[in-house]
């Protein structure tokens, strides 16, 4: 099942819609480091809500596109990652450290948006 | 917490459903996963219990794959001294884990995982087993109870 990306403005929504398996992780994450040059986007938001199981791969994956997507200059947030999610992850170990979240894709719009807007002042100093 | 060597399959009454996953590549992780979630929900998991158990399987599916290439995960109902309960079993014919109580360590891992592949699966159950050797390969079992504090 593959992933859609969404190109808004600077920026590029992946919405995970089912299960994923590894290759499909794999995918999405070569898709994205692409389409980030391609659309020299600034930021991508992951919308993990319809995940129903992180497990040591999908963590580490999505762990890896968030730091690949940084060398290439843009800014990553996952969102909605579910309760029972988040309380297996804790349980198993797992952590997305360094990594931006958010609750849904509105607070991950709005995380994104400050964070560009942080970056562009930087830049303008 | 035991790792023994032999029992594992002791006489119990097994009731209901059982459902066979063949394990060959990584699709099959998550077919497994959702055969788990649906035995699970008839059995009356909670949500977040039946996210614990698929999360288990995948992690012990994926060990299959890692370690073994082909294996398969049988997950069942189980009854036993008036409790009911979920019983997965991951087997493998694969080089099988020299060193299980170093398998089971936090953290460690042979570099193809994040080390919390059987430790992490064995917090997410209520009960956990590993048989191995090198001559016959890897049988992961696991339970969860329905319940356990009600």
């Amino acid at each position: 099942m593959e992933v859609p990306i969404l190109k808004q403005g600077g920026y590029l929504i992946a919405t995970i819609q089912a299960a994923l398996s590894d290759a499909d992780l794999i995918k999405l994450q070569d898709a994205l480091v692409e389409q980030v040059g391609k659309y020299r986007s600034k930021g991508v938001i992951i919308d993990v809500t319809a995940l129903d199981v992180m497990d040591s791969f999908a963590t580490r994956t999505l762990r890896s596109i968030a730091h690949m997507i940084k060398l290439r200059g843009a800014e990553t947030v996952i969102c909605g990652i579910q309760p029972e999610v988040a309380f297996a992850m804790v349980q198993l170990g797992l952590t997305l450290e360094g990594i931006s979240t958010a609750l849904d894709l509105e607070e991950g719009l709005a995380l994104l948006n400050k964070r560009t807007r942080e970056r562009e002042a930087a830049r303008g100093r | 917490m035991h790792y023994s060597t032999s029992g594992l399959e002791s006489a119990r009454r097994h009731v209901g459903d059982e459902v066979r996953v063949v394990i060959e590549s990584d699709s099959d992780i998550v077919l497994a996963r959702e055969h788990g979630r649906l035995i699970g929900k008839k059995l009356g998991f909670s949500a977040t219990d039946l996210t614990l158990i698929a999360t288990a399987i995948s992690e012990v599916a994926r060990n299959i794959l890692v370690f073994a290439k082909n294996g398969e995960i049988v997950i069942r109902e189980i009854n036993e001294h008036g409790r009911t309960g979920i019983q997965i079993m991951a087997k493998d014919n694969g080089p099988g884990i020299p060193d299980i109580a170093l398998a089971m360590q936090e953290g460690y891992s042979t570099g193809k995982g994040l080390g919390m592949g059987l430790p992490g699966s064995r917090r997410l159950m209520d009960e956990f087993q590993v048989i191995s050797s090198v001559a016959d390969g890897t049988i992961v079992e696991m339970k969860k109870w329905v319940n356990k504090n009600g």
